[in-house]
């Protein structure tokens, strides 16, 4: 039935319909709200689970890494300095291959102290792995969450449904949330491969000595790159089932588009409008929203921008010395004398508002300009303040 | 697509109204998006939301820099926040007082529509005299002045969205329908009447 609800209200319906046992979690702007309401759930019976309260968010990993090694469904949600104080528990997520889902909400990092959206502190846990999906709208973080349980426990490996502060997190719009008989459908009761069981009693995540580490890595690795294919299959199925998909990259107008624009969360769907925007003024223009970021989709990337002569990328993030992240991994995707020329553009960091007027302006810039600068271009940044 | 930018204060239920709003619209069968611009959320500090309408969903999402219309729920406002920024000529100010205010010049070219909805939540006990709770009030005083949404609408989303005193609320709501007066277009006459208006009072 479709309602208005807020983005982090959208993700804890996911959290209630997938039957999670565990919720552990502390409390940080702007993910408090999904924190909140599955309290609140927990408390009122409406989702038959345990929430633990912990001191920290290093702790919240601990717990849920605890609850998924003895075999049962969880989930947490952090942000920004939480999401940082998480970062050595995520390597153990990934590296003891248990499936759990984090919502994630794209917070700026301090000093100085910020609420607002920007992606670096998801992005600087590309590495953990974890796969990451980026969301545009309550729908598909609702959607999303569904799909990460489904998908993280054939992989054995956790997921990161990630996205945006406010624009998303506390934004109310129409979702449609499914009834728990479809959502049962499609997500069966989670059965683990392998768990800490009294009964049976057998040493977990202990001494990999040098003649095994390399191969368990290796594995992440292979379920890595074995992920888009499985994800698309179920997506299929949660196509048939609920009528909607989203897929790994997803294209809008690029047909016969010349520059295409590569952005994620919020800021694609705000490009979508931009693109309808420039088109009605006979520009050829498109757009692919980047939406699984781990594993990085580079054949799904290859194929949308076959066409495309110029690409434009958008990021909400930065990291230092290098320049936009979505940039540097597209970049590393395309190369070959093929690919098309790829213009970098910092943008809206700390909350700053990114706007249709904001892509009318890059699309002009990168039009009018035959050759990308080298690195990251500063879109929106006050030169006066950066000279005193 | 139709944008709305609503004003208060901290404590005054804005973000909440623009929620409970989209709500109604919803159920109306519109698409409807609302968001609080989030920093300064104190009691008593000036809010804003933002609403968007339209007949298909939502891409855009962005802050409202140019809204159709505002409203105002807190008339004091007017001397510390520019309610009219971005606001397109010939929108409507809704505003939170008992009839034109002092200094309605600056908003000639838009059009203003006022209900006493401080008197009025106080008179169905929301809120203290010195914190009206009015955002109830200026959501049925929003459902007349737009024709939308429909006030057995606007009352349904105050019962579900409302934690407490829910028949004083849809009581303030209706009694602020019924009480919205609407001066219009502010042009020359309205706004000379209105400073005669003023200086009749300063003279008593």
């Amino acid at each position: 039935m479709r309602e208005v609800l807020e983005g982090s209200q959208a993700v804890a319906e996911a959290v209630r319909l997938a039957r999670v046992k565990v919720i552990s979690a502390y409390p940080i702007t702007p993910q408090t709200h999904i924190v909140e309401e599955l309290a609140k759930y927990c408390a009122d019976g409406s989702l038959d689970g345990r929430f633990i309260c912990v001191e920290s968010e290093h702790s919240a990993m601990a717990s849920v890494i605890g609850a998924e090694s003895g075999g049962v469904r969880s989930f947490t949600a952090s942000s920004s300095h939480g999401l940082a104080l998480m970062h050595e528990m995520l390597h153990w997520a990934a590296g003891a291959r248990l499936p759990i889902v984090m919502a994630e909400v794209n917070r700026a990092l301090g000093p100085g102290w910020n609420l607002w959206v920007d992606q670096t502190d998801s992005l600087s846990q590309r590495d953990t792995g974890w796969l990451q999906f980026y969301c545009s709208d309550g729908q598909e973080a609702l959607d999303t969450t569904l799909l990460a349980y489904r998908l993280a426990e054939i992989l054995n490996l956790p997921i990161m449904v990630v996205m945006d502060a406010f624009f998303l997190s506390h934004t109310y719009e129409p979702v449609d949330v499914p009834s728990q008989a479809d959502v049962d459908a499609f997500l069966p009761p989670y059965e683990p491969k392998f768990l800490m069981d009294t009964k049976n009693p057998y040493a977990l995540d202990e001494v990999a000595p040098i003649n095994v580490y390399m191969e368990m890595r290796r594995s992440i690795q292979m379920a890595m790159e074995a992920a888009p294919g499985i994800y698309q299959a179920i997506e299929d199925e949660f196509y048939t089932r609920f009528g909607r998909r989203y897929g790994l990259v997803e294209p809008y107008r690029c047909e016969d588009a010349d520059i295409v624009f590569v952005t994620a969360g919020t800021a694609a769907a705000t490009a979508r409008v931009a693109v309808d925007t420039l088109r009605a003024k006979g520009e050829r223009v498109g757009l692919l929203r980047l939406r699984m970021f781990r594993p990085f989709p580079a054949e799904a990337f290859r194929l949308g921008l076959a066409h495309a002569k110029k690409v434009i990328v958008l990021d909400r993030n930065c990291s230092f010395g290098a320049g936009g992240v979505f940039a540097q991994e597209l970049k590393a995707a395309l190369y070959g004398p093929e690919a098309p020329k790829l213009y970098s553009y910092v943008a809206g960091m700390g909350g700053r508002d990114v706007t249709v007027d904001t892509f009318s302006e890059l699309f002009t810039m990168t039009r009018d300009q035959d050759e990308p600068p080298l690195g990251s271009v500063w879109y929106g940044v006050n030169e006066e303040m950066l000279r005193s | 697509m139709q944008e709305i930018r609503f004003h208060g204060r901290g404590g005054q239920g804005t973000v909440l109204a623009s929620i409970a709003l989209a709500k109604a619209f919803f159920l109306a069968g519109k698409w409807v998006q609302t968001f609080p611009v989030f920093g300064s959320e104190r009691r008593g500090a000036p809010v804003e939301a933002y609403l968007r309408l339209d007949d298909s969903k939502i891409y855009l999402r962005s802050n409202v820099y140019e809204p159709d219309h505002v409203v105002v729920q807190d008339a004091r406002l007017l001397q510390i926040v520019d309610v009219t920024k971005g606001l397109k000529p010939g929108g409507w100010i809704l505003l939170n007082a008992p009839g034109v205010p002092r200094g309605v010049e600056r908003f000639k070219g838009f059009r203003l529509a006022c209900v006493d909805a401080s008197r009025i939540a106080l008179e169905y006990g929301l809120g203290s005299k010195t914190q009206p709770i009015t955002n109830t009030s200026m959501m049925g005083a929003f459902a007349r002045l737009f024709g939308m949404p429909p006030l057995e609408l606007v009352t349904a989303a105050i019962e579900r969205e409302m934690p407490v005193k829910i028949a004083e609320n849809i009581a303030a709501a209706k009694a602020a329908y019924d009480a919205l007066h609407e001066y219009g277009l502010l042009d020359d006459a309205l706004v000379a009447s209105a400073a005669k208006t003023a200086r009749a009072e300063a003279a008593l």
